[in-house]
């Protein structure tokens, strides 16, 4: 998967890439440990609040309220950060961003940049556009900076590098910093970053960043990391450029004692977050002399015209279901062929790509239901899953192999004569498929054509020679009583 | 599950009209397939003083599903209806438990038994630790816990067709944590999950039986092992 | 001609949600937004600071609670401690803080290499949250601009006990007045997991952080 960027409208189907993937266990064994250490943390840190229920339905509220009135609160946040010095721009779609950025960037007089990690500039392949202008960006978060040295890509919303360990990690500190010496524990490794980035903090005057949160208020930008390298990136440039997707905003300051709580539990496992940074427009004397925010919609408004899907937006990116998936769990991220993985990413990328494209991850789970048990702003993920599967199902018109079977067993399902006549014609069907185990049970190991997945690994015992039906109504006729009504 | 109600005393009827619930064709996303199934489901059971069913998945797609169908359908009738019979709908294991408050069914069964959480019955009912409670007043039982009790085992329906790789990987964790337990059965409050695992354990050609929670109340001679 | 992007979007938005939100509206919606949460701690002060203090720990920060009186002493002990001896000062820092033998610098906008040559900085905080073991700081006298407590290697933070409220919440509501300040949440010194989910101390932030707790 290294080397090209995850591109929806590219990427094989979700079975075929999770096939290519299952194949590396090194991958597996990577993406369970780091999956299984944030799953302990997240429930310990959410298990002391008493009011985590509480705090997950006003998140949800919040989040659904800022949707309602989405363009109130945008507009109100173009007022305040223009009147605190920031210039806001806005981009219908990624092109438009791009753009946005590399003008700016010229304009500014650098030709490099340094990059806080951010999944919108992911989304929208920031840095590929930046080379492609003669601007080298330079990833400063600790993953992601493992992820470009390695010419590799994101697979997790918070941990995008999760699915390395520390060896796979050194070669590549290895051979792109030339370190031939470097050890392999993990301190040796964050050590090498600090002393490879430390440089291009100190010079590089233009910075690029995502957005937490967009403060409506008070034209304020919120910023969630861990590494430092985020408020470097903040403070030390002359210029700063943040995109954020429109969904971003929330209407005021005091919201973030809500979110400030929900996403660093439910995404790293901590009580906080080392640092999160709020600034508004410009601070003279404190940071960048020139701030500009870009308000991107890119999709998101044809996910708000969508009633069922538009709780999508809500996500405050934390990845827990992520690390709650069993599919994720599997298969690791770039299954997915999205920067966004796991089950936000099942429903966000197809929507996203305005159900043109990805038309295999709202299938990509088992509606086990442990992401929407898991998600801080309550998304019911499997609920929209099931919503996106049905305008697939729309999509594929009514003639495939699959719609013609669906249709002929709920015909058979909306009459008692024919569900009769089935389970008899069913009987009769499997006969030829059926073999007699050791016990004398029947049992089939293989199936034809789409069902052709189950016996892979599985076998299905035949059906009943008596049916409960069956089996109720002779001890009714027994009883010389009536078959029920 | 009749022998259960029966012997504690309830008059147990058996609408022959009934199917399908329409979980399978909702959940895929065949909706429009999956409407008629729900007016099928009210004419068949309406006035029923309690409605029992042995799947929690079934329950879970009436209780979070028909009332949104039945939005969509737009007969005010049939959602009022609709509205009088669900609070009447449980899961077996629910039944005993939240509406009876019976956790002790005089049901005997000297086996070693180990309970696998279903997704829909654990996170979409609610039903915590009832089953257990039950599991653990039948007499003679060895109940022992599950490692990842509340992972999914990879069923999903057509997940299991269309995802079937990965499906298979969810199913092999749940069967080598079964196979740990060493127990003799694994039970659940759900049909597919039980299916979906007694498949591979047959596959193995272990002699590890899957075997409904209805099952197992059900026995007073604990002679049976599935 | 073509609409510009700014009209697109709104109007995009508007069609969507099939109506046209006043700010009026949207205000009386906000304030009905439940909010069943714990808004303000319950327990003493004292219960409040050794919350404090057991989060600092759990950040590998060292704490140490001094009087008044001994403010210098104290923070002359945890920079012999450390082997501090290069530290830079916000503009503004009482000299009262500050022990003879340290070299202090004053932060009068150095530049980036500048801040990077002092080996520590001292600051005080406008607040301390128990819950997080979360210190705010914010652009104000004795606390200074953002990158002053981020380029140098440590942090000894100085936060007087009146300032430190039990719950997130709390300190939302006691920085609303001053949320258009540069304003900075420091839970512990920085830190990764990035690597196998192993936390590792210091990244790109300072590696050491200590509080001096002011009674």
């Amino acid at each position: 998967m290294s080397g090209t960027a995850l591109d929806p409208r590219t990427a094989p189907t979700f079975p075929m890439a999770a096939h290519k993937l299952m194949g590396d266990t090194q991958l597996r064994k990577n993406v369970r440990h780091a999956t299984d250490v944030i799953q302990n943390k997240r429930a310990k840190v959410v298990g002391e609040m008493p009011d985590w229920q509480g705090l997950r339905e006003a998140g949800k509220s919040l989040r659904e309220h800022t949707m309602k009135h989405l363009d109130v609160y945008l507009e109100q946040f173009e007022r305040n950060c223009t009147a605190a010095g920031g210039v806001v721009h806005w981009a219908r779609n990624g092109e438009e961003a791009k753009r946005i950025v590399i003008d700016l960037v010229k304009a500014s007089g650098s030709n490099e940049v340094i990059k806080i990690k951010s999944m919108t500039t992911e989304e929208i392949q920031l840095n590929t556009a930046l080379e492609a202008a003669g601007i080298r960006p330079y990833e400063t978060d600790l993953a992601e900076l493992i992820i470009q040295l390695g010419k590799d890509q994101p697979s997790h919303i918070v941990v995008p590098a999760l699915h390395k360990n520390r060896q796979q990690i050194r070669e590549i500190f290895q051979r792109e910093m030339n370190l031939p010496d470097l050890g392999n524990t993990p301190q040796d490794l964050a050590d090498a970053a600090r002393l490879f980035l430390r440089e291009k903090f100190l010079k590089v005057k233009t910075g690029v960043s995502g957005a937490n949160f967009l403060i409506a208020e008070t034209g304020g930008v919120c910023v969630v990391e861990s590494e430092g390298n985020g408020r470097m990136c903040l403070t030390l440039p002359e210029t700063l450029i943040t995109i954020a997707g429109i969904d971003k905003v929330v209407p005021r300051f005091q919201d973030l004692e809500v979110l400030l709580q929900l996403l660093p539990r439910s995404a790293t496992g901590e009580r906080m977050n080392p640092y999160n940074s709020v600034w508004t427009g410009v601070h003279p004397g404190d940071g960048p002399k020139a701030f500009h925010v870009i308000l991107m919609d890119n999709a998101r408004t044809e996910i708000l015209a969508d009633e069922e899907g538009r709780q999508t937006l809500n996500c405050i990116r934390c990845g827990a279901c992520q690390n709650a998936c069993p599919v994720y769990r599997q298969t690791g991220g770039h299954a997915y062929g999205s920067v966004y993985a796991g089950p936000i990413g099942a429903i966000l990328t197809p929507q996203l790509q305005e159900m043109h494209h990805a038309q295999t991850l709202p299938y990509a789970s088992s509606l086990c239901g442990a992401c929407y048990e898991v998600c801080p702003v309550k998304i019911n993920i499997p609920e929209v899953l099931i919503h996106l599967r049905n305008k697939v199902v729309k999509q594929n018109g009514p003639f495939g192999p699959e719609a013609l079977a669906m249709r002929g067993m709920a015909m058979i399902f909306r009459s008692e004569a024919r569900f009769r006549a089935a389970q008899r014609f069913g009987r009769m069907a499997e006969t030829p498929l059926v073999r007699k185990d050791g016990n004398g049970e029947g049992w089939i190991g293989w199936l034809p054509g789409l069902l052709g997945g189950w016996t892979q690994v599985r076998d299905l015992q035949e059906m009943p020679k008596e049916t409960f039906r069956d089996w109720w109504e002779k001890r009714a006729d027994a009883k010389g009583g009536k078959h029920g009504n | 599950m009749v022998r259960v109600l029966e012997r504690l005393g309830h008059t147990v009827e058996f609408p022959a009209g009934q199917t399908c619930c329409g979980q399978m064709h909702y959940n895929t996303g065949y909706q429009a397939e999956a409407m008629p199934l729900l007016e099928r489901f009210v004419a068949q059971f309406k006035g029923a003083e309690a409605v029992v069913v042995p799947s929690s998945s079934c329950v879970a797609m009436m209780r979070d599903h028909y009332p949104i169908m039945a939005e969509h359908i737009g007969k005010p009738e049939l959602t009022a209806e609709l509205n009088k019979l669900l609070p009447n709908v449980y899961e077996f294991s629910e039944f005993l438990t939240k509406r009876l408050g019976l956790t002790d069914v005089g049901a005997y069964y000297p086996h070693k038994v180990t309970y696998h959480a279903s997704c829909h019955g654990l996170r979409n009912l609610g039903l915590g630790d009832g089953p257990q409670q039950l599991l653990r007043a039948v007499k003679g039982i060895d109940l022992v816990e599950i490692a990842g009790l509340e992972q999914c085992c990879g069923f999903g329906g057509t997940f299991a067709v269309k995802n079937a790789e990965v499906s298979s990987a969810m199913l092999a964790e749940k069967t080598n944590a079964i196979l740990n337990t060493k127990a003799e059965a694994c039970t659940a409050c759900d049909n597919s999950c039980l299916m979906h695992i007694q498949g591979a354990l047959h596959r193995q050609r272990t002699p590890v039986r899957t075997i409904h929670l209805a099952e197992i109340l059900a026995s007073e001679d604990g002679a049976v092992i599935a | 001609m073509a609409t510009d992007a700014r009209t697109a979007i709104l109007s995009k938005i508007r069609s969507a949600l099939g109506t046209k939100a006043t700010p009026e509206a949207a205000a009386a919606a906000w304030a009905g937004l439940p909010r069943d949460y714990v808004r303000v701690s319950t327990g003493t002060k004292s219960e409040l600071i050794e919350r404090l203090i057991d989060r600092l720990h759990d950040y590998d920060a060292q704490v140490l609670e001094v009087e008044a009186t001994d403010l210098k002493a104290g923070v002359a002990k945890m920079l012999t401690a450390r082997g501090a001896t290069k530290m830079l000062i916000p503009l503004g820092l009482s000299n009262a803080l500050l022990p003879e033998g340290v070299d202090f610098t004053v932060d009068t906008g150095l530049s980036a290499a500048e801040l990077d040559a002092c080996g520590g900085v001292l600051t005080e905080a406008t607040l301390a949250i128990a819950e997080t073991g979360s210190l705010v700081l914010q652009n104000v006298a004795g606390q200074g601009r953002r990158a002053g407590s981020l380029v140098p290697d440590y942090h000894l933070c100085v936060v007087d006990v009146a300032k430190v409220v039990g719950t997130v919440p709390e300190a939302i509501s006691a920085l609303q007045a001053t949320a258009g300040l540069a304003t900075t949440f420091i839970s512990g010194p920085s830190a990764t997991a990035d690597i196998e989910m192993t936390r590792i101390k210091g990244v790109h932030g300072p590696r050491f952080l200590d509080v001096i707790l002011v009674h």
